[in-house]
């Protein structure tokens, strides 16, 4: 890469390559578009819409009233009543998710693995169903006692303290909240730390659960949520869809995964982040770009080899805008030659799980040769003339991409993947 | 604010919270200034139709992501006046 090459790339971007080789070896889902693997990605290769009426409580109090809620997921159906005593609608679908992907890797974790497993989830906000329900009781029903266990009900890293006790993970553990970009934040720093050897296991992604209602009031005050449909990159969008879910992954160092025949879903190649330093809500061409550059340096991945990129994609004007500038910027004239699209069209803006079920599509994308659509596409804008697969999902064989995320108050996180061909 | 709310009560009201976001003093708000032109940033639009929905007690269509294509008109102070006295009569009147 050219930043290896005039002495280093950026300060704090990150070093090219170097170290062990990291895969990925399960792969776990919760959101609207299904709730496994199979059934989200077979959604994405349908171009599914998720969204739909919201079913909250006071929903008639509310002037955006559509999201893409999980709706077939019932945490009742799956946990006890003493476990759902701890756990909010958050830590429910990130074990769910869990689940799924520690069963599809094989692993079997003893002690001394165990003690080489890292726990690493991204996730923007609390337990907002938790605050939302007891602020209900005590302010609005009075009650002067509320349940013991709220605290940890609804703390930032429930979700990575209950992952890391289901399946007796006892590396590094902690969960990061960089508002959009914390479920790629949270993966890159997993990925890292199985590169460098810190860990030679990590279950990593993100999970959001912010379809109450005064989360949905905090955004409606924002005013950038359309009231009809998320138009990804379309001239006629006017805001962004939220969504709801969770997708963990099992990152692993390559020998390990060979050594055990475990399937490799793709390789996690490399991690960049930047900050705007800016503004706390407007984007930046810089700080993207400076992200995107980063990704590919620590990949030691020339930019002609993404044939994919998963966008951060919102639906809002200036995101959309800066983002296809930021990768005009970094691609050049690739730019015209690569597919860039938005999920979130169709699973929603799941927040700080975002990151994680795009890196699901990206790692879908790679391997199934199957580029993902954005949905709701009608009406090209000159400002994003970009191939963002429109309404349909692509056949297309990429042998690298990337995946972004430009969180508000300007935290940049990108992850880069190749194809796994064996 | 009742129904009592004349137009010249909405105008005050709302050259008030604009000069608010403005750090301005009311007398200093022009009638053809735009938002850039006080510098009222797009954060600062936002708090300032939520302070006027809080005064009047009215919804008002801004959409942050593009508000130039809203149907709120923000052009200048006079034409969020007008727009301001216009959602009064409709959903208080």
């Amino acid at each position: 890469m050219d930043g290896a090459a005039s002495g280093g790339p950026e300060p704090g971007v990150g070093g090219p390559g170097g170290g062990r080789r990291v895969v990925a070896t399960g792969v776990g889902v919760i959101s609207a578009l299904g709730l496994s693997t199979a059934s989200h990605c077979e959604a994405l290769n349908e171009g599914r819409d998720g969204v739909a009426t919201l079913e909250i409580e006071d929903i008639d109090r509310l002037a955006i009233t559509r999201a893409a809620q999980a709706k077939a997921f019932v945490g009742e159906d799956r946990y006890s009543r003493s476990q759902m005593a701890l756990y909010d609608r958050t830590t429910q679908m990130a074990l769910a998710a869990a689940a799924e992907a520690m069963r599809a890797s094989g692993l079997e974790v003893d002690e001394a693995l165990g003690l080489r497993c890292a726990v690493i989830m991204g996730t923007a906000l609390l337990g907002m169903g938790t605050i939302d329900d007891n602020y209900r009781d005590v302010f609005q029903e009075k009650k002067n006692r509320v349940h013991p266990f709220i605290v940890p009900r609804l703390m930032n890293s429930a979700p990575v303290s209950f992952i890391s006790m289901e399946y007796g993970l006892k590396g590094p553990a902690f969960s990061v909240s960089t508002a959009c970009s914390s479920a790629n934040h949270a993966m890159g720093q997993a990925f890292h730390m199985v590169r460098s050897g810190a860990a030679d296991v990590a279950v990593t992604g993100g999970v959001e659960a912010p379809l109450t209602f005064g989360t949905m009031k905090a955004w409606e005050g924002l005013r950038v949520m359309t009231k009809d449909v998320c138009r990804p990159f379309a001239k006629t969008r006017n805001g962004m869809t939220l969504g709801e879910g969770a997708a963990v992954f099992v990152f692993e160092e390559l020998e390990r995964a060979k050594a055990r025949g475990a399937e490799i879903w793709g390789e996690i190649a490399g991690f960049g982040m930047s900050a705007d330093a800016g503004d706390i809500v407007q984007p930046s061409v810089d700080g993207a770009s400076r992200a995107l550059r980063g990704a590919l340096a620590d990949a030691g991945m020339a930019p002609e080899e993404v044939g994919y990129i998963n966008a951060h994609g919102t639906g809002t004007a200036a995101n959309d805008r800066t983002e296809v500038q930021a990768v005009r910027e970094v691609f050049g004239a690739h730019a015209d030659a690569l597919v860039i699209s938005s999920t979130k069209s169709m699973h929603g803006h799941a927040l700080g799980g975002a990151g994680a079920l795009e890196m699901v599509a990206l790692l879908h994308a790679l391997r199934s040769g199957v580029l993902p659509p954005t949905i709701n596409y009608d009406e090209p804008d000159p400002e994003c003339d970009v191939d963002v697969a429109p309404n349909a999902a692509r056949e297309a064989k990429a042998a690298a991409g990337v995946s972004n995320s430009f969180a508000f108050g300007g935290l940049n996180a990108v992850v880069a993947a190749r194809r796994w061909d064996g | 604010m009742s129904d009592a709310a004349t137009d010249d009560d909405v105008a005050r009201k709302v050259i008030e919270i604009i000069a608010e976001q403005a750090v301005l003093d009311p007398a200093d708000v022009k009638m053809d200034a735009t938002p850039d032109d006080l510098g009222v940033d797009s954060l600062g639009l936002v708090e300032a139709v939520f302070a006027i929905e809080e005064a009047f007690d009215i919804s008002v269509p801004f959409n942050a992501n593009d508000p130039t294509d809203s149907d709120f008109d923000i052009s200048n102070v006079e034409s969020i006046i007008a727009a301001v006295q216009g959602l009064v009569k409709a959903q208080k009147g």
